[in-house]
């Protein structure tokens, strides 16, 4: 399983984080710290695992921020990499060329979207049309809030 | 700022966020943090109701600034009120709250689990969706308390959303991992099993994670899952890129669900049923055949889907170990790999054949590619595929290519990155030791290892090499030769220094012949070397000065003059100081035969796993080194080592003879054999035990409670210590809530591996205390390093047992075991209570009820010291009464025990009887069974 997602600026700035197992406050910023020293290190066209404590490390830059994922031992790098890749897509279409100002200003989206995608550390569902669509369908019952929800169609 | 893009805008959040990028600062930050704190708090204070977007919209404000790194202790119960607003923006933002900030506090657990069961028996799947995330996320006991039997119900029910049965599973998952106790099965595990063959490829990809978890922990109850796997895995292995429709992902077929079809069968062996196997071994083949074909697309998604496929394939290969045609074939594919213009490719390949390397049937394949290796090892630009390449060179390495991998090794040690110098080093020497057919390669091996790194070389190693070369006679005098050249470089590393001073100590006499490295040469060699070195060396070499004088009685008048002077005889460091003069003592009084006995070469060492070897597992922390490969290294060690085995009287005769004393001894706790008539009263044995596993702390899986009582009167102390591990308590309680820190220290050298530490409740406990463990404990605990654990208590209703702790960790491989019992007893959730005398007999008189009143007469086993006694009775959490009884003997004492559920008041009256030695002691309550608990804490 995954145990945690980071999203930083290169400027080292936290951006997202998200923990899939409960991890104390101090052991975080730890945590933190040395993640984004680490791979903000890290030369051009290394390549993208590293090995921390007992976990893997999966990072990649996609403009300005850095994501960067926590793997255990059995967990596979490469679709790791993809989950990432999907993330970044599942966001672009959501915000429409995504920048990092929006995931500044919408923090609060950028986590309902990766919640649609993973959960507790696992990959839920791995369809971009499916979770499109259910991103929309919770857009649509926020602009629509009286809406009666035994009708709501969701996955049709 | 930017425009908010979609869905329902915050303004006034944004506008927040905006003024907080704005700030110049971090004091201006903090500034305006704290004045929207100010700000929120008034509102949230205020008279006005809130509606529920403002609330919203300050929930989500506590959350940025919690995320920026703030802490935040307001707002939760506004939070919990948005769960069960039935808006959905407003229940979304209180549930990511919550996800966000979890919090032990169980009152508000209660409301939320409150609203998370309204959310789950809505039947509104979005609600139920994020009902089930938030209890993944928070994942807590509590939750697992209240939810585990129902979640395995939303699961496996016939009308359940697929949206829902995915986030089911998942959490179901999430429940299992935290709180395995309480998820049971039982009667679902084939429903469960068959979602495998669920028609929507979300719910078996969501599905196959939970059913992967299940069948590590009960491979027979869910062994079915073989076959459903393997022809889901055909199905999507055949099937052209578009027939998925959207779970193909740049035209590959379903890539996380393939994966983890792979990966479930990893758990099992090769299937039984030769249709299954056959089925699977033409989808292993087909996964192999696929890589071989041109890309549907350029673009690296489609590589990395296909690539990962391939890889889970492989491990699965690698897994069973039974098809050397499959065996042979991932190898050549690793091999294409290896050469790959990615990166990350590269990397892979060489992680996966380290395991490639282990099997028979792959391992001379994989030899094939050594060029490739080495080449890789020198070249790469990454260091972490550098690392990577020399963990394969390892591997790869036999009797055959031991003499090339190691001088490659050694030659890029010289540029190696500090990071991995450490570990290089340690597998250098146990390759050096294992493949060595000739012992003049292995001295040379390990001294060029000293001379390039010496500072990365550890005490084991050059520990091993003095071990080896005490025990093997035919190879004393080439060492000896060798170091002597050696030291004769104007810088060498204190290391050689080390084993220089040690063999040359030994046996300088075989190379004393020549009169380039006459006895006094020698000696002047070392001695040149002296004043560089540190205190531990210095003593090293005191001692093997000492060891010349009954080797050649022609250096005695020079070395006793050095041993006489100020500088050592007066020297400040007591250790160096003492063996001066010792030493010099013994060398005067002596006679030439007590000398010769006293200062007896140092008889062969026991046979023993080589500690270098357990450093290298340790460091790469457990399974990383195989069994096999141990085992191995056991058996070759013993070839290279001559097989001498003279057990424990070796220890003993090594002490007797008290050749070279050396203050590492007392860094390793082996300070326990005094020299008989030696001339260094410190001299433990220097090398004797060095090797040792951990001998003081046999696993015990009994419980050790001898800390316990000591802990009844006080809150603070060590609970526990060995000669490996202290484990100190801090504790603080009030009212029925307790904080307990608890410390661990590791006191020896080396680092323990696979470290953890469990808290369980004996009996019936669980449903007297709570306790939460805030704070995890890092699996390695580094050398000489202390780790702290958190553990909040809560007591619910009165108890007796306490709750154990258990221990385990590895220590030089073997592992360690230990439970202890937590000191938690009745008597800390004690309130004092003051009362006036005619306030406690009334009260006393009250309490008089058979079933309210106990007593017990035993005997003191210590003397009843009145300032110690009150001491005792005070640490019990009770206020001691003065002048309350009326005979000044007794003691008084009286308290509120509280519990969640009660408070339990307690009078508690001693009357001590000095002459006989008896305490009669009477003790009233509000509360029944409470007296046994109580009394078994007295």
């Amino acid at each position: 399983m995954m145990r945690f997602l980071l999203l930083f600026s290169r400027q080292g700035r936290l951006r997202l984080q998200k923990w899939f197992t409960p991890t104390p406050e101090r052991e975080k910023k730890k945590i933190i710290r040395d993640m984004t020293t680490m791979v903000l290190a890290r030369k051009p066209r290394s390549c993208n695992f590293l090995h921390w404590r007992d976990l893997k490390i999966v990072y990649k830059r996609y403009a300005s921020l850095y994501f960067c994922l926590a793997l255990e031992d059995q967990d596979n790098e490469l679709l790791a990499l993809e989950i990432l890749h999907r993330y970044v897509e599942l966001l672009d279409k959501y915000f429409g060329n995504v920048c990092e100002l929006d995931i500044i200003f919408n923090f609060e989206k950028a986590y309902f979207i990766l919640d649609e995608f993973l959960m507790g550390g696992e990959i839920q569902e791995t369809s971009k049309q499916i979770v499109n669509r259910s991103i929309e369908a919770s857009d649509m019952l926020q602009e629509d809030d009286n809406s009666d929800w035994y009708e709501v169609e969701l996955f049709g | 700022m930017p425009a908010v893009s979609k869905g329902d805008g915050m303004r006034g959040l944004a506008v927040f966020i905006s003024d907080i990028r704005n700030c110049k600062s971090k004091e201006a930050e903090i500034k305006r943090i704290n004045k929207e704190l100010a700000n929120i708090r008034s509102k949230f204070k205020g008279d006005k109701a809130l509606d529920g977007y403002s609330k919203k919209k300050y929930v989500c404000k506590l959350l940025f600034i919690f995320l920026l790194g703030h802490d935040i202790d307001f707002g939760h119960m506004e939070a919990v009120n948005l769960l069960s607003s039935n808006k959905y923006t407003e229940k979304q933002i209180g549930y990511l709250f919550i996800s966000v900030l979890v919090n032990s506090n169980s009152e508000l657990i209660r409301l939320i689990n409150n609203a998370i069961k309204n959310d789950l028996s809505s039947r509104n799947p979005t609600f139920m969706c994020l009902a089930l995330h938030c209890i993944a996320n928070v994942g807590s006991r509590e939750m697992a308390e209240a939810f585990a039997s129902e979640i395995p119900r939303i699961l496996v029910a016939g009308d359940t959303m697929d949206s829902v049965k995915q986030s089911a599973a998942l959490c179901l998952l999430r429940l299992y991992k935290t709180s395995p106790d309480l998820v049971l099965m039982g009667e679902w595990t084939s429903r469960v099993v068959h979602l495998l063959n669920d028609q929507h490829m979300g719910v078996v990809t969501a599905a196959i994670s939970l059913i992967t978890c299940l069948s590590q922990k009960n491979p027979d109850e869910f062994k079915t899952c073989v076959s459903l796997a393997v022809s889901r895995l055909s199905r999507i292995v055949s099937s052209a890129s578009t027939d998925l429709q959207d779970y193909t992902y740049y035209f590959v077929p379903a890539p996380w669900l393939s994966c983890k079809l792979l990966r479930l069968l990893q758990c099992y062996p090769p299937p039984e049923d030769g249709a299954v196997k056959g089925r699977l071994v033409e989808c292993l083949e087909t996964i192999l055949n696929k890589a071989q074909e041109p890309p549907k697309s350029k673009k690296v998604q489609h590589s990395n889907a296909k690539n990962a496929i391939l890889f889970e394939a492989i491990s699965l290969i690698i897994h069973y170990d039974s098809e050397p045609n499959l065996l042979v074939r991932a190898c050549n594919q690793l091999g294409q790999f290896l050469q790959h213009r990615e990166t990350n490719l590269r990397y892979l390949a060489l992680e996966s054949m380290c395991t490639l390397a282990s099997s028979e049937f792959s391992h001379e394949a994989v030899k094939t590619h050594i060029e490739t290796v080495i080449n890789a090892l020198k070249t790469e630009r990454d260091v972490s595929v550098r690392q990577r390449a020399a963990d394969l060179l390892y591997a790869m390495c036999d009797r055959s290519n031991a003499k090339q991998i190691v001088a490659e090794m050694l030659s890029y040690l010289e540029t190696a990155d500090y990071s991995i110098r450490e570990e290089m080093v340690l597998k250098v020497a146990i390759l050096a030791e294992k493949y060595a057919v000739d012992y003049s390669w292995y001295v040379d091996t390990i001294l060029n290892l000293i001379r390039i790194a010496g500072d990365y070389v550890s005490e084991e190693v050059w520990y091993r090499v003095i071990q080896i070369v005490i025990n093997r006679d035919d190879v004393q005098g080439y060492a000896a030769k060798t170091v002597f050249e050696a030291l004769q470089a104007p810088a060498c590393h204190e290391n050689m220094v080390k084993v220089g001073g040690y063999i040359l100590g030994e046996f300088g006499n075989l190379i004393a012949g020549d009169p380039r490295s006459s006895p006094l040469v020698q000696f002047n060699l070392l001695h040149s070397k002296f004043h560089l070195c540190s205190v531990p060396t210095r003593a090293l070499l005191l001692s093997a000065y000492i060891k010349f004088i009954n080797l050649f009685p022609e250096t005695k008048s020079t070395i006793q003059e050095v041993l006489r002077s100020d500088s050592q005889i007066r020297n400040s460091d007591v250790e160096l100081q003492q063996r001066a003069v010792e030493y010099l003592k013994l060398s005067s009084i002596a006679s030439t035969d007590v000398l010769a006995t006293v200062l007896e070469e140092m008889p062969p060492f026991p046979e023993r796993e080589s500690s270098i070897l357990a450093k290298l597992k340790k460091k790469k922390g457990p399974g990383a080194v195989s069994v096999s490969e141990l085992e191995e290294g056991k058996r070759e060690g013993g070839e290279l080592n001559g097989g001498s085995d003279r057990g424990a009287d070796t220890a003993a005769m090594a002490a007797s003879n008290a050749s070279t004393p050396s203050p590492q001894a007392d860094l390793l706790g082996l300070r326990s054999t005094a020299p008989v008539g030696s001339a260094a009263p410190s001299a433990g044995s220097l090398l004797v035990d060095v090797f040792s596993e951990a001998g003081p702390a046999t696993p015990s899986a009994a419980v050790n409670d001898d800390g316990f009582l000591r802990f009844v009167c006080k809150n603070n102390g060590v609970l526990f210590e060995n000669q490996l591990l202290q484990i100190g308590i801090k504790s603080e309680y009030r009212q029925n809530l307790g904080r307990m820190y608890l410390f661990y220290g590791n006191k020896t050298s080396v680092q323990f591996a696979s470290f953890t530490t469990t808290v369980s409740c004996p009996g019936d406990l669980q449903s007297h205390i709570l306790y939460m463990q805030e704070h995890f404990v890092e699996p390695l605990v580094e050398g000489g390093a202390q780790v702290q654990q958190v553990l909040n208590i809560e007591c619910l209703t009165d108890f007796c047992d306490a709750p154990l702790l258990n221990i385990k960790f590895r220590y030089g491989g073997a592992l360690q075991n230990l439970t202890l019992k937590l000191p938690v007893t009745i008597n800390k959730f004690f309130q004092p209570t003051e009362m006036a005398s005619h306030d406690f007999f009334q009260r006393w008189k009250q309490l008089s009820q058979p079933q309210q009143e106990a007593q017990k007469i035993f005997k003191a086993n210590h003397s009843m010291d009145t300032e110690v006694l009150k001491a005792k009775l005070l640490g019990l959490g009770t206020a001691l009464l003065d002048n309350v009884d009326p005979n000044p003997e007794n003691y008084v004492c009286a308290g509120v025990i509280q519990t969640k559920n009660q408070q339990v008041g307690c009078l508690l009256r001693l009357e001590p009887n000095a002459q006989a030695q008896v305490l009669s002691h009477t003790h009233t309550h509000t509360h029944t069974h409470t007296h046994t608990n109580l009394y078994s804490c007295l």
